[in-house]
């Protein structure tokens, strides 16, 4: 009686845990399968394009997304998700589609307006990792994945402490 | 340290305790010392062991005297209780004479320990080399400095420093604690974020020294190793001021191929190649690689296989490093590798 | 006279007495049980099952460790292993095994019919459980922490240890620091209100000195890392900046706090088998320790000192060397306490008469091993030596030495010594001496190679080395080393299980000894003493008996014990304690909720502390029907 009770905590707790994410923890992380239909340039996110990109649920990968969006100066243009001479990356305002598609795609291809294309000098597991972290600035991932704050001055809350941005998808500015 | 008799005496007895004779270069052995600060250590270890064991002998002979001389009938015999009521005096002076021994000793050790320190402190520091010595997660980033800076230049995991002359490692950390042990020539020093410690050594035998990371910093602390040369003056100066100069433009056409694939993709984001548009800061500095006996940290030779296989894929061979894979065309990692190879 | 008056016949009625203080039968009985030998008993099992969770564990990596560019075990694997090894042995193991010994004999060599506060006894038992659990199931899941038992800063940190991890292992520290700082205080307040009459502070029993020490220690030292890991936690969880450089914060800190409370904890778990020691020593000499006094104080000043050294875990940080120089002093300084102790027992086995039996066999070898290893920390002890040996296996062999040999090996000399009061049969004699040997030669081939190996420059915590440094034959040894104590504890559990059955019966007294524990029967009844005993001098059991012999009118209708004065054990008052109850453990499980959903968000703070809340206050609510019986049984001076 007392073994049965003790084999069924353990079960319990073993459930309770394996729901919380065994995949969330891997590290380091093979790449995923990416997501759907990238190799389309796209400058809208669209109903018919749902993306998945499985970087998202894991943490180890999100927070390498953290140190190349400072290692290859993202922050030069986007400053730490308040825009500079780049527009705000962590409020819901998206120029060119909110999913990881179509992220994936701005990076990779550059977009109109002063997005270099960075997709001969990044590799593409890195840029997947990245866009998993841009998405954290908006608040749209898991709060156990997204980053926590980092060991540098910190500019407002951490990335797992954002409300998630309501999604606005947004013109780009025209040209004059 | 003058050789007194008992250094001689705990010099013996460090070196029969010593076990096992390494065999094999480079050395990363703290009795073997190569340099002043690693041998002003090396006789306080050699003190320490010897009045170690002699407690040692002394206390477990006591103890096995004890028990030999102690009658074995204890097994249902009532108990001896004249001490619960008259104090054993006799006892009690030997407890309080070994324990006035040991306090003797003890006060010994901590006057070595003092000598010691005062004696690595006192490292002469003119005419010193000023390397600054960055940690990264799990690579070493080498500065050298000079009162002149354009005598400055940078390098990665292997250092050459010259015999006979102090050498200051200022050290700092990019992201977690590290820690520099060169065994050979001078104990640990940890590289802590937000901080600035400094290590002072001299080697005073020429030779190949191997260091490694002594604090656990992550994934692959096991593979963060660095390699120190102790060259003479001459040819330390020879090798610093080939690391000054910007690497010479590919000779052959595979080269330039090879210079085109490392600027026109992913290579130049990380790493700097002087004397070329490559100005990454973030893995090794790379101007002078095929003049480094290892790669990654210490981890593999550097010879044209190990260096194609780095390339093509790191985490098979040091897993979790932030260098990514490259799936180049064999044509291009064949050219890449030939112009690496031209970085002397 | 009423049913409700409780009767104080002068002759106790054991069936009386033995149903009062039984725990109720059953499965909810099961989990009500507050019996204090009960609870200890699930406290040992359960830390000597994380014992062997953590030696598997070393097994494991000292497999991989056995050859050069071994990949038996990937690198994340490996750092899981040795953080998971550390944290079982220094968190599950050491600690709450002593304190679950302690809570089983002090009782019973005080005189008294339990410990002071037993539900809570019960509660603590449950959240050390559930802590311990918690950590191995995340281990299981592949999301075991990886940074080490120490966790430094910043690569425990949110940004270099992304996830969940470090949480589980940070929230492990407070579930398990939670418990012994209860049983700390159940400890202290046991041991000073609770003697029988006459068992003044200089009659008590070495044992019991160590354990009032070691739970003074333990008040001190605890909060100090759970301070520093709840820092940790708030870092990780909600961005406070302790650890940040950047923002004021300090990494140094951590190690500061942690080795705060880090050294402390060798020394909660190096004191209380000083005290096996005496008790066995005693035994087997057939005469009383040498200088009581003197032991005394040796543990008072070690436990003082021992505050006082933990700069020499960070010796090769950048802190200033005038101070690091006083920590080498302080350092030195701990060994004289130690080494008085060393000759008093030396002095007491020259001038005793020796019975060779297994317990004492195991308490022997304290007496090279730890010698041994208290040298190599004389060596680590001083700053220039220490910068050559400072995180290399040179101090992986003086920790294993003086963790093995002053508290593993006296404890396995204190299973065999007790296990007879525990469970009234004997341990086997002949499969005694051969796990002793071969823990004894396999605990030397295994942990003295290391010494070199620190020497010849292997670092700690590697998964893996090169074999042009030749350090492959000495770890091959190291492992083979490791196996044969594998080999000597599967000796001891075979031991065990068969001698449960089939050892020989063993009576109240099987080793003639002096304490108070021996008086009562094997095992003791749930009231351990059908009258309380008066104690008239050290070794009670060796002495005459004294007039009084025995304390009359307590009853045995309600758990009564009576309650004495602090330095002299006069008898001050009577006090009923509470009867079995389940509440225990479920506020427990509701606390495990609390800090369990803390790791995951903050607001579990808020929401979990409900029914925290809620179980505690059925717990401590009192029975009306109780407290009128008590009030009424209240005797005018």
């Amino acid at each position: 009686m007392k073994r049965a009770m003790c084999a069924a905590c353990a079960a319990l707790l073993a459930g309770v845990a394996a729901l919380a994410g065994c995949y969330r923890e891997q590290r380091p992380v093979k790449a995923p399968p990416a997501a759907a239909g990238v190799s389309q340039p796209s400058f809208a996110a669209s109903a018919d394009r749902p993306a998945v990109n499985r970087y998202e649920e894991n943490a180890y990968a999100v927070s390498q997304g953290k140190t190349y969006y400072r290692a290859y100066n993202c922050n030069g243009c986007h400053a730490a998700g308040g825009g500079d001479s780049g527009p705000p990356l962590m409020d819901g305002r998206w120029r060119y589609g909110a999913d990881p598609a179509s992220i994936f795609t701005t990076i990779r291809q550059g977009r109109p307006n002063g997005m270099p294309a960075f997709g001969e000098r990044i590799p593409e597991d890195q840029i997947w990792q990245l866009v998993a972290y841009v998405r954290s600035m908006s608040g749209q991932l898991r709060p156990d994945v997204a980053p926590a704050r980092g060991d540098t001055l910190t500019p407002g809350k951490p990335e797992s402490r954002r409300k998630p941005q309501p999604i606005k998808a947004e013109a780009p500015p025209q040209e004059r | 340290m003058a050789a007194t008799p008992l250094r001689y005496l705990a010099g013996i007895a460090g070196a029969c305790c010593a076990g096992t004779v390494l065999a094999g270069a480079p050395g990363q052995n703290a009795l073997r010392a190569a340099g002043i600060q690693a041998e002003h250590i090396g006789w306080l270890w050699n003190l320490t062991l010897g009045l170690c064991a002699l407690v040692f002998a002394a206390v477990v002979g006591a103890f096995l005297l004890a028990l030999w001389r102690a009658p074995k009938d204890g097994a249902g015999r009532p108990p001896d209780l004249a001490s619960l009521t008259r104090p054993e005096r006799g006892i009690h002076r030997a407890v309080a004479w070994a324990t006035g021994t040991c306090v003797v000793l003890l006060l010994l050790l901590l006057g070595a320990d003092v000598v010691t320190s005062r004696a690595l402190a006192d490292l002469p520091l003119r005419n010193a080399v000023n390397i600054e010595l960055i940690g990264h997660q799990w690579w070493w980033e080498a500065r050298y400095r000079h009162a002149d800076t354009s005598r400055n230049f940078t390098t990665a995991n292997e250092l050459h420093i010259p015999v006979g002359r102090p050498v200051v490692i200022t050290l700092a950390s990019n992201d977690v604690i590290h820690s520099l042990w060169i065994p050979n020539l001078q104990g640990k020093r940890d590289l802590i974020p937000g901080r600035t410690t400094l290590l002072r050594l001299r080697a005073d035998r020429a030779g190949v020294y191997r260091g490694q990371c002594a604090e656990f910093c992550g994934l692959q602390h096991a593979l963060m190793a660095l390699e120190v040369t102790a060259e003479p003056d001459a040819a330390y100066e020879a090798w610093a001021a080939h690391q000054r100069q910007p690497a010479p433009p590919p000779d052959s056409d595979t080269a330039r191929r090879g210079q085109q694939v490392f600027l026109g993709g992913t290579c130049m984001m990380c790493h700097t190649i002087q004397g070329t548009s490559a100005q990454g800061r973030l893995g090794p500095d790379l101007t002078h690689l095929a003049g480094r006996r290892t790669l990654a940290a210490g981890t593999l030779p550097n010879n044209r296989g190990y260096l194609s296989g780095w390339i093509a894929d790191p985490h098979a061979l040091k897993e979790g490093v932030n260098m990514p894979a490259n799936q180049l065309p064999p044509d291009d990692l064949h050219a890449l590798v030939s112009y690496l190879e031209t970085l002397k | 006279m009423s049913s409700d008056q409780p009767t104080y016949a002068p002759a106790q009625d054991a069936a009386t007495l033995q149903r009062t203080w039984s725990d109720p039968p059953g499965l909810v009985g099961w989990f009500s049980a507050i019996n204090h030998k009960t609870i200890s008993l699930r406290f040992m099992i359960t830390t000597f099952v994380f014992f062997l969770a953590g030696g598997v564990l070393a097994l494991l990596m000292r497999l991989q460790l056995a050859r050069p560019d071994n990949r038996l075990v990937s690198p994340d694997l490996y750092n899981q292993l040795f953080t998971m090894h550390g944290s079982t042995m220094m968190f599950l193991f050491a600690v709450p095994v002593m304190q679950a010994v302690a809570m089983y004999l002090v009782p019973l060599m005080i005189g008294a019919r339990s410990v002071a506060f037993p539900r809570m006894n019960a509660f603590a038992y449950w959240i050390f459980t559930f802590g311990g659990l918690m950590l191995y199931a995340a281990f299981f899941l592949d999301i075991g922490p990886d940074v080490g038992w120490f966790a430094y800063a910043p690569l425990s940190g949110p940004q270099f240890s992304p996830g969940k991890r470090v949480d589980f292992w940070a929230q492990m520290i407070t579930f398990t620091e939670l418990a012994a700082l209860m049983e700390a205080v159940i400890l202290i307040t046991t041991i000073l209100k609770m003697r029988a009459p006459g068992m003044s502070l200089n009659r008590m029993p070495l044992f019991v000195w160590t354990m009032l020490v070691t739970s003074f220690m333990v008040l001190f030292a605890m909060p100090a890392v759970m301070l520093a890991s709840t820092a940790l936690i708030t870092d990780r969880l909600v961005g406070t900046h302790f650890y940040n450089p950047a923002e004021g914060g300090d990494v140094v800190l951590w190690q500061h706090l942690f080795w705060f409370f880090g050294h402390p904890e060798v020394y909660l778990i190096f004191i209380p088998p000083l005290g096996f020691i005496s008790s066995i020593i005693a035994t087997f000499a057939r005469r009383p320790v040498v200088a009581y006094p003197a032991m005394v104080l040796a543990l008072i000043a070690t436990a003082f000192f021992a505050f006082g050294l933990w700069v020499h875990h960070m010796f090769a940080a950048n802190l200033p060397e005038l101070g690091k120089t006083f920590f080498t002093a302080a350092s030195l300084v701990i060994a004289i306490p130690t080494a008085v102790q060393i000759f008093c027992w030396i002095a007491t086995l020259w001038s005793g008469h020796i019975a060779w039996r297994t317990p004492l066999l195991f308490v022997l070898a304290f007496f090279v091993i730890l010698l041994l290893g208290g040298l190599t920390g004389l060596m680590l002890a001083s700053v220039s030596l220490d910068t050559q040996l400072h995180d290399t296996f040179f101090v992986v062999a003086h920790l294993h030495y003086v963790l093995l040999g002053g508290a593993v090996f006296p404890l396995f000399g204190a299973f065999y010594y007790w296990f007879p009061k525990f469970t009234g049969r004997m341990l086997d004699e002949r499969l005694g001496r051969w796990n002793f040997w071969l823990f004894f030669i396999g605990f030397n081939v295994a942990f003295f190679p290391m010494h070199l190996l620190g020497l010849e420059g292997m670092p700690r915590r590697i998964y893996t080395y090169p074999k042009a440094l030749d350090w492959g034959a000495l770890n091959l040894t190291a492992t083979v080393g490791a196996l044969t104590i594998g080999v000597s504890v599967l000796l001891f559990i075979v031991n065990v299980l068969r001698s449960r059955r089939h050892g020989a019966p063993a009576g109240a007294d099987p080793w003639q000894a002096g304490t108070l524990e021996w008086s009562v029967a094997s095992p003791p009844p749930a009231s351990n003493f059908e009258q309380v005993p008066v104690v008239h001098g050290r070794y009670p059991l060796w002495l005459p008996p004294g007039t009084p012999d025995r304390v009359t009118g307590l009853t045995s209708e309600h758990r009564e014990v009576l309650i004495t004065s602090v330095v002299d054990a006069a008898p001050d008052h009577r006090l009923w304690l509470p009867s079995s109850s389940p509440w225990p453990f479920l506020c427990a499980v509701a606390v495990t909720i609390l800090f369990i959903g803390s790791i995951f968000t903050p607001w579990a703070m808020v929401w979990a502390a409900v029914p925290v809340a809620a179980t505690a206050t059925v717990w401590f609510w009192p029975k009306r029907h109780m407290t009128a019986v008590r009030s009424a049984s209240e005797v005018p001076p």
